[in-house]
């Protein structure tokens, strides 16, 4: 510490080298006033969006994803009125989702929807979740549509109901297979989180901007920041091949 | 056993099945015959309503089954169905794909169930395969697995849909032999097939279907020795 106050002073004066100058600002950056700690706050912040936007995310998506799917399956003449205005309900929220930008619909909920709540890290959390449960949904919807149908055909023609064979049989299988399409949707969630910064979300971007805003230094808060993205999307790709390998056991030859 | 009454079935505009009516009785072989697009197994998956009929009634058992209050479900547990590719199910071993239809229908407890298994598997001799997984297997040993999945619901009838076309030449024999130790265990079998010794060993019908109907239909002497269709003689003709 004593050594940052005096290379600070003669940083001041324009006399320090370059590594002093290195040394100060990332000492402004990081140390000083345990600033570190609210870059921590910050990661805890994006970690729990993340972790809210993906549960409703997959929940909205499955949900959207088996009525499409019901939908699509139905038998010839034997179409369900209440399933058929479901359909249409969850065609207009993906048309929504999908057609406008993530930034725009933070905005409107942020400012518009929820202009009164104050609990901004939570709005951005909904937004985010509603958000990924479109995405969601066409992958999860994708999967099921590939999957070969005579593996249902399989599953109905032994008597198994519609809820089992998709229990037992399709969903098993369709998840396998769009798992690796779930994990970029979700490193993309996790990224997508520090938009949430322009309705006053207080996740990691939020901690770098009020730091720079101090310190009038942007380089060394950014950079960390990034660093701290790149880490956790490193950890998340790694979760997600330990899945799709333990997923994998049964192609064994 | 099963009655067909004036079954239609159309994709659009394209007439598969005109207007078909047929009886199958327990004990039968029925083999059916037929060039590729002649509604062979479009006939064979409309038994079991895989394919919705689109006019005409099935009764099996004295139920009718094409009505939409029948429970279908119900009606499936008793029919067993055997498909070309045989679409075993890759996420399960061959030990759980056998035992998970008798047991989630509420037909056996696991226990039971693993018991049948276990039987079936060594009467078609693949016991040991118990805990493998379908990818593991050759396409005979997966034929053989899907046959004895199915009976493994106790079914009263058996359909089969060209069982051994997906198969690789040398593997169709061990297929056809569980197909011929069933039929003389007494089941009744609906067989869809292109393996014309097998018709004439086995069928004790045989039924020429050609464009939607069913031209031609009689014992395997009077279809394969005495053909008088001009249809199915150009048929075997070619076959034969």
């Amino acid at each position: 510490m004593a050594q940052y106050e005096a290379w600070r002073v003669l940083l001041q004066s324009g006399e320090a080298t370059g590594w002093q100058e290195f040394y100060v600002k990332f000492f402004q950056a990081f140390i000083v006033g345990d600033r570190w700690k609210q870059y921590l706050n910050g990661v805890g912040t994006t970690l729990m969006v993340t972790a809210m936007a993906l549960a409703i995310g997959i929940v909205l998506g499955i949900l959207v994803a088996m009525v499409r799917t019901a939908h699509d399956q139905q038998r010839p003449g034997h179409k369900n009125l209440f399933l058929g205005i479901l359909n249409g309900i969850c065609q207009v929220y993906v048309t929504i989702i999908r057609g406008t930008p993530m930034m725009v619909q933070l905005l409107i909920m942020g400012f518009v929807i929820f202009s009164s709540s104050r609990n901004y890290t939570m709005v951005g959390a909904l937004t985010l979740g509603i958000n990924s449960g479109a995405y969601v949904a066409e992958i999860i919807r994708g999967g099921l549509m590939a999957l070969d149908p005579g593996q249902a055909e399989a599953g109905r023609s032994l008597g198994l109901n519609y809820i089992d064979t998709m229990r037992f049989i399709v969903i098993p299988q369709a998840f396998k297979a769009i798992l690796p399409s779930l994990g970029n949707e979700f490193i993309i969630l996790l990224k997508d989180t520090s938009l949430i910064t322009v309705i006053g979300g207080k996740e990691l971007v939020y901690a770098a901007q009020a730091i720079y805003g101090r310190t009038y230094e942007q380089m060394f808060p950014l950079i960390g920041i990034a660093c701290v993205y790149l880490v956790l999307v490193i950890i998340f790709t790694w979760l997600v091949g330990l899945l799709e390998r333990r997923l994998r056991q049964s192609d064994r030859r | 056993m099963i009655d067909v009454k004036h079954l239609s079935k159309s994709f659009g505009d394209n007439k598969v099945l005109k207007d078909i009516s047929e009886h199958i009785y327990p004990g039968d072989k029925v083999v059916i015959i037929g060039p590729s697009g002649s509604g062979k197994s479009t006939f064979l998956r409309s038994l079991n309503l895989l394919e919705e009929p689109t006019a005409g009634t099935i009764l099996f058992d004295g139920h009718e089954i094409t009505n939409p209050k029948a429970n279908i479900d119900f009606v499936r547990r008793k029919m067993g169905m055997v498909f070309q590719h045989f679409n075993l199910f890759p996420n399960m071993t061959i030990k759980r794909n056998i035992t998970l239809a008798p047991v989630r229908t509420g037909l056996m407890t696991q226990a039971e169930a693993d018991e049948t298994a276990m039987q079936l598997l060594r009467r078609v001799g693949l016991e040991e395969k118990a805990d493998a997984y379908p990818n593991q297997l050759s396409g005979g040993q997966k034929q053989r697995i899907a046959i004895v999945r199915a009976l493994a619901m106790n079914p009263k009838v058996m359909l089969f849909d060209e069982p051994t076309s997906a198969l690789d030449p040398e593997m169709v024999g061990e297929v056809l032999e569980v197909m011929k130790e069933l039929a003389n265990g007494g089941m009744t079998m609906v067989v869809v097939t292109h393996e014309m010794g097998f018709a004439r060993e086995v069928g004790n019908r045989i039924f020429f279907m050609d464009e939607g109907k069913i031209l031609e239909q009689g014992t395997p002497a009077e279809v394969f020795d005495n053909p008088q269709h001009p249809r199915l003689k150009d048929f075997l003709s070619k076959v034969l």
